[in-house]
């Protein structure tokens, strides 16, 4: 597979994110969205490894040069999950407080 | 055409509708299942990467757990289809010109990318199992896994002192 794939496939993931961030108004499925954005980065990752591993073996066969890139997504994927903790608590907390998830109401904040 | 260039897109469109329906279902539940749909495709990718780790990470971690936790929220809140706010029509139609306009822009960009038609190792190689990363992982990266673990720790004390009742 030419690695001109996986980039289009991430990009559109990604853009399929921002287009929910901004047409929604709905707290929770913003987050969803970024988390949607957060996998499309993962996937380009891997993606980049595996093409720099590839090349890397032209000249070692047993060359472990991509090891890196798969290393990120897994610390990305543990900053993700402590940062869906603490979003879903604001969240929960926004709710006790407006009764609904709706961000405009997030607007009194500038008064 | 080769089985792993059918299974790419296969997965491909199966992530992008995911994707799409997640941003348009109007029910909140059925736009996390559509995201869980997302990831296991995402982790399909994975395994035709040779990834494998880090698919059954992506399954356990975001299809378990995350998904889980968003559910639950979710279901706690009581949020009926009627009373969801809905953005102007106008503001939609805005968002999701200034989407396509940056994936146009990006793509445009990258259209004489020099490493365009770099191929990538597809079904086999060894550096996405749990050997070579665990050993990666205890070694060199060792500090930040460490910090990781601290990270942690911090968002779950954030988390309660955030969600407790004063």
């Amino acid at each position: 597979m030419p690695v001109n794939y996986y980039i289009l496939l991430s990009l559109a993931l990604f853009s399929i994110g921002i287009v929910g961030v901004l047409t929604r108004r709905n707290a929770i499925i913003i987050f969803m969205c970024i988390e949607l954005m957060l996998n499309a980065v993962n996937l380009l990752l891997v993606a980049f490894s595996k093409m720099h591993h590839l090349k890397a073996m032209a000249a070692n066969a047993a060359t472990t040069t991509g090891t890196d890139g798969q290393l990120f997504v897994f610390f990305i994927m543990v900053v993700a999950a402590a940062e869906v903790s603490v979003g879903l608590a604001i969240i929960v907390m926004m709710y006790r407080n407006v009764h609904s998830v709706d961000v405009n109401f997030l607007n009194r904040l500038k008064n | 055409m080769v089985i792993t260039q059918i299974l790419f897109w296969i997965l491909s469109v199966w992530v992008i509708f995911s994707a799409l329906m997640l941003i348009t279902s109007k029910n909140p539940i059925y736009s996390v299942l559509w995201l869980i749909s997302t990831f296991f495709a995402i982790s399909g990718h994975y395994i035709m990467l040779n990834a494998q780790f880090l698919a059954i990470v992506n399954i356990i971690v975001y299809a378990g757990a995350i998904m889980v936790l968003f559910l639950f929220v979710i279901m706690l809140m009581n949020m009926n289809t009627e009373s969801e706010p809905q953005k102007h029509k106008w503001l939609k139609m805005a968002g999701t010109v200034a989407g396509g306009c940056l994936l146009l822009v990006i793509v445009a960009a990258l259209r004489d990318l020099d490493i365009k038609k770099q191929p990538v190792l597809v079904n086999e190689g060894g550096i996405g199992l749990i050997k070579n990363l665990g050993k990666e992982l205890f070694t060199t990266y060792v500090v930040p896994f460490e910090i990781s673990s601290i990270l942690f720790l911090s968002a779950m004390v954030g988390a309660v002192v955030i969600g407790k009742k004063e």
